[in-house]
């Protein structure tokens, strides 16, 4: 029951594109087409779990008992960019389709914010999650930012058809229709 | 291109938020009021100049092959000096900035400037652009804290500008996209004016 409201909580309420602001790059870049969202929501979701589970047990078992927890940052970035780097690599050796499909959202992913925002998140004193809990807090942010891209890259293939007045073309109206769909989500407040 | 040309550049022809679209977390994320915007601008600003220094002298010593992961261990020894001495000095700032503190190393800016500039060009050409880039990065937070401040809670800088309670809808998540994108179409047509 707990993890179902660790999740409900990360998709809907304090969603992490649209709440928390996170990963608002790949939010706004790769999300013309629902096709790309998907692949990239895949990504995101493979190395935001793999890397919140690492993060984890460096964090509570090497920076924390050697005290120097004020490292967290430049271990987190290191630790993320070089899993990126290693799932590319197995990816590529163990199964082609897959990489086939997340192949190019891969590199991109080092510097998507959420991931590095969720692993530091996850172990944050005032959730005290454990371990399976950090990483079902992660699988629940990486389903809440799939839902939310998806659903951004259907409206903005149909904005395309749609008659902008040119000064809001592109990435305005973008950003305004993102607005509309984080009013949406507040209707989602208080649910958990 | 003259040094002046290199400086002014960030602030409305190529400025990070409004044009390039870099560094739109915590432009989204942190700018509930002016103050928190020019906080956060001017944090990234020394990060940026900080690490296209090192950068700008660094260049020919790395390889090219792991320039990338060394350019990040720069950045992210910046953010964590600035993130302790915010923590000591300004711990109300560090609050309310949170999260968004430690996240200046995936700032897509930062990371790029030291990519496509620093990492090509002198140390003196590059403390320029970063100080053109970071100013221009602190003016658009500065501006959209202060459209957010305003309309939602009628102040700016926590001066009162009118009474009343404002547009609760613009402090919270929605009012940061919306003020954006009307601050992205203004500029657009600003710089179309300028030629």
């Amino acid at each position: 029951m707990e993890y179902i409201i660790i999740i409900i909580g990360a998709v809907f309420v304090n969603n992490i594109v649209l709440a928390q602001f996170l990963g608002i790059c790949p939010y706004l870049g790769v999300s013309a087409r629902v096709s790309t969202s998907i692949g990239m929501s895949g990504a995101v979701m493979f190395v935001m779990t793999l890397a919140t589970l690492v993060t984890f047990l460096i964090f509570n078992y090497i920076l924390v008992p050697l005290h120097i927890t004020y490292l967290q940052t430049i271990s987190y970035i290191l630790v993320v960019a070089s899993l990126v780097q290693m799932v590319e690599i197995i990816l590529k050796k163990v199964s082609p389709a897959l990489y086939q499909a997340l192949g190019i959202f891969l590199p991109l992913i080092v510097t998507n914010c959420a991931i590095l925002g969720v692993t530091i998140l996850a172990v944050r004193d005032d959730f005290g999650f454990n371990l399976l809990e950090g990483v079902v807090f992660a699988v629940g942010n990486a389903l809440g930012f799939a839902l939310t891209i998806i659903l951004f890259a259907g409206i903005r293939e149909h904005l395309e058809l749609m008659d902008v007045p040119r000064g809001m073309r592109g990435a305005p109206a973008a950003l305004v229709v993102a607005g509309i769909l984080a009013l949406a989500f507040m209707g989602f407040a208080n649910l958990v | 291109m003259g040094q002046l040309q290199n400086f002014t550049k960030g602030f409305i022809r190529e400025n990070p938020v409004f044009v390039l679209l870099l560094g739109l977390c915590p432009a989204l994320g942190v700018t509930t009021s002016a103050f928190n915007g020019l906080g956060m601008g001017l944090a990234t600003t020394f990060v940026l100049v900080s690490s296209n220094i090192v950068v700008s002298l660094i260049k020919n010593l790395i390889p090219t092959k792991v320039r990338i992961p060394s350019f990040i261990v720069v950045i992210a020894s910046f953010v964590t000096i600035v993130s302790l001495v915010m923590e000591a000095y300004m711990p109300a700032l560090f609050e309310s900035l949170g999260l968004f503190i430690p996240l200046i190393v995936v700032n897509c800016l930062v990371m790029g400037r030291a990519e496509a500039f620093a990492s090509k060009n002198n140390t003196w050409s590059a403390i320029v652009d970063g100080l053109g880039m970071g100013l221009g990065f602190a003016f658009a937070l500065t501006i959209l804290g202060g459209v957010r401040e305003i309309l939602g809670a009628g102040e700016l800088f926590g001066w009162s500008i009118f009474a009343g309670d404002g547009m609760l809808v613009f402090v919270l998540a929605p009012g940061a996209f919306i003020g954006l994108g009307y601050l992205v179409a203004l500029n657009n047509i600003v710089k179309k004016k300028l030629g």
